[in-house]
């Protein structure tokens, strides 16, 4: 049976249906825009939100950029920039800069974006309150009452508990003054790029159907105490291929005696330095 | 020395190549055809289609192909397919009394009108893995059936009336309820599911769940996490029945196909309240093609939900897993779950990265305590 799919794989009804979401979403920073999320040939957790998000703006022009893990060469990325490519026909980059659409998984690429690019995250779990109420009806209350004692309950436990906030990636970030919001499970190392960036993100949860948005030059804040302010994590040592001492670094084991060597999480960005361009 | 992970692109297409042989299988052996699938594991096909919330025998038969028979992974494929179609209209709603039986029995009366039709059942038989089918030589079933039942040949469809009619004429069962079909049907494949949802809603949502996971939770009812007595079985029927629809365009009714389904309404004793007479209460279930413990797991499902919906008292503290609406509907689809469940096979360095780094600050303050504790007090 053959049959002929759309410009990037959803019907134009479909797309039209998202962009009106992604608006509202972007009208409202932060909330999470219920959409009737679509099955997509890929499984749900590796990527339908965005995947759908990229799909629904995605120009005969645009130059798009697919990150997983910040590295533009493992499996999922490559799965999903071949998607497109094959879709869409549309050109794809690992430059940041050169990217109009930057679709990624857990990172935020080190090189600053810029005005005009979009940024498209896949969200696995929208709902930052989950783990404290797993319950839909329950939190949705909490967040249109701003009735958010529970997660500061949450994280002062932990500071009682460790002496520090135990959450180290996917940390809760408060938009705009108002609403709480995931920023997708991002290392928190990455919460500050969202912070007034000129660029617009997207976060697409696809099994969960929601969309939201932290739209350009908007405050967003990771939440902390006035005693316990908000903390990055940081490495002693640079990345052994570029030497930069400010970026993420993955920790890479060498032998089976667990020696360790740390490099960029961005793969591009070391490159780049490597070769003595860009930043 | 084991550098950045590189070469994503190389591993996946020989990872494609290698599950293209396993496919195949020794070229030895002749290729299955579609439509053997098809015919000889229609039951196979009726759930990939019913799970993959479309009607396409071919579809669903050269998905399970595709998969190398993996159920869930072809009703992923059906999906995927679907989704891309476009949505043209509502059809009428199906009217069951006139349906095409080729099985019908109820476990509530010994004789109903039109009778017991045994039809095409694997329950009455011996569970016996036969070895020698493949040196069966095939016997004309032709003389053996006096009447095939399939799609292609003309049976009339005659009127039976539904058990569950009986008992509404008797005074049984609250006639007040029986579901109008409305004019604008909601539709979960476009909206996303909203809590609490209506009954036409939970019924979608049932009718394309994992048979597995409405299999356990309705089986977990039946062992007293959720009812306090025995269902009974009011009816279960499975035939064809020809789906009507008038085209805008057109302005008057067509046949646009004739599908097989499997209905079926479970029965439960209910001894009054104050406002309500007791009587019987009924949950239903309606699945695509000849899915039977499916169809009966969905009615008890479908009548324990509507018991504690919590439309007027919301606030209702559901005790077992399968009363509550949020559980059922939010876990049974499998394309939903199986995704994200396997989505941990996906790298997940970045996150670990940042669980390594707190862990140690964690147990370098945890040791530093202990060595304090350890000096010697004088």
């Amino acid at each position: 049976m053959s049959h002929q799919y759309n410009f990037a794989y959803l019907d134009e009804q479909s797309k039209k249906m998202i962009r009106r979401t992604m608006l509202k979403a972007i009208a409202i920073p932060g909330f999470q825009v219920p959409f009737g999320g679509r099955e997509m040939p890929l499984p749900y957790g590796w990527g339908t939100g965005g995947i759908q998000l990229t799909a629904a703006i995605l120009g005969k022009t645009d130059t798009l950029k697919v990150i997983d893990q910040g590295s533009d060469d493992t499996v999922n990325a490559i799965s999903i920039k071949t998607f497109f490519k094959t879709t869409a026909d549309i050109a794809v980059t690992e430059s940041t800069k050169d990217a109009t659409i930057i679709q990624t998984r857990h990172r935020i690429p080190e090189t600053p974006l810029r005005k005009g690019q979009i940024i498209v995250f896949q969200v696995p779990i929208p709902e930052p309150l989950q783990f404290i109420e797993p319950r839909r009806r329950e939190t949705a209350k909490m967040h249109a009452y701003q009735e958010y004692g529970a997660m500061y309950v949450k994280l002062y436990e932990d500071i009682a508990t460790y002496g520090r906030i135990a959450t180290a990636f996917d940390y809760p970030v408060q938009v705009n003054h108002r609403y709480i919001m995931s920023p997708s499970p991002i290392p928190k190392y990455d919460n500050p790029k969202l912070n007034q960036s000129p660029a617009i993100h997207f976060f697409g949860a696809g099994r969960e159907k929601r969309i939201y948005a932290v739209p350009p030059f908007t405050d967003v804040k990771s939440l902390d105490f006035e005693d316990h302010p908000f903390e990055l994590e940081s490495w002693n040592e640079p990345c052994s291929i570029c030497g930069s001492t400010i970026s993420f670094l993955d920790e890479i084991i060498t032998d089976d005696e667990g020696t360790r060597l740390f490099i960029c999480s961005d793969t591009e960005y070391c490159q780049k330095r490597s070769q003595g361009v860009g930043s | 020395m084991y550098v950045a992970v590189k070469g994503g692109e190389k591993a996946v297409k020989q990872s494609r190549r290698l599950v293209e042989k396993m496919r195949r299988g020794p070229e030895t052996i002749s290729p299955i055809r579609t439509n053997q699938i098809e015919h000889q594991m229609g039951l196979g096909v009726d759930r990939v289609m019913a799970e993959g919330s479309l009607y396409d025998q071919k579809a669903a038969a050269t998905a399970l192909k595709q998969a190398q028979g993996d159920t869930m992974e072809a009703i992923f494929l059906v999906r995927a397919f679907r989704t891309t179609l476009k949505r043209f209209g509502t059809s009428a709603p199906i009217d069951t009394q006139h349906m095409q039986i080729i099985r019908r029995i109820s476990g509530i009366y010994k004789d109903i009108p039109g009778g017991q039709v045994l039809g095409p059942t694997y329950d009455y038989t011996h569970r016996l893995i036969d070895f020698d089918s493949d040196e069966k030589k095939e016997a004309p079933l032709k003389n053996q059936v006096s009447k095939v039942d399939s799609a292609d040949q003309e049976i009339s469809p005659q009127q039976m009336t539904r058990v569950i009619d009986i008992l509404r004429q008797q005074g049984l069962m609250d006639i007040s309820s029986p579901m109008s079909p409305q004019e604008n049907v909601e539709d979960l494949t476009r909206e996303p599911l909203k809590l609490p949802a209506s009954r036409s809603i939970r019924l979608q949502n049932l009718a394309r769940g994992d048979e597995g996971f409405l299999l356990g939770a309705a089986y977990s009812l039946q062992r007293g996490f959720g009812l306090d007595r025995h269902p009974f079985l009011g009816e279960l029927r499975v035939g064809y029945i020809t789906v009507k629809y008038t085209p805008p365009e057109l302005g008057f009714e067509i046949i646009v196909g004739k599908i097989k389904i499997t209905e079926c309404f479970m029965i439960n004793r209910f001894d009054g309240s104050e406002n309500k007479s007791p009587g019987f209460e009924n949950g239903y279930g309606l699945v695509f093609g000849q899915s039977e413990r499916k169809a009966m797991s969905m009615s008890l499902l479908d009548r324990s939900l509507q018991n504690t919906s919590g439309q007027s008292n919301s606030d209702v503290k559901n005790s077992y897993p399968a009363q509550d609406q949020e559980f059922i509907l939010s876990h049974s689809d499998n394309v939903e779950s199986s995704g994200f469940v396997q989505h941990l096979k996906l790298p997940h360095y970045v996150d670990f990265q940042s669980e390594l780094v707190f862990i140690r600050n964690l147990k370098r303050e945890h040791n530093k305590k202990k060595e304090n504790s350890l000096e010697p007090s004088i």
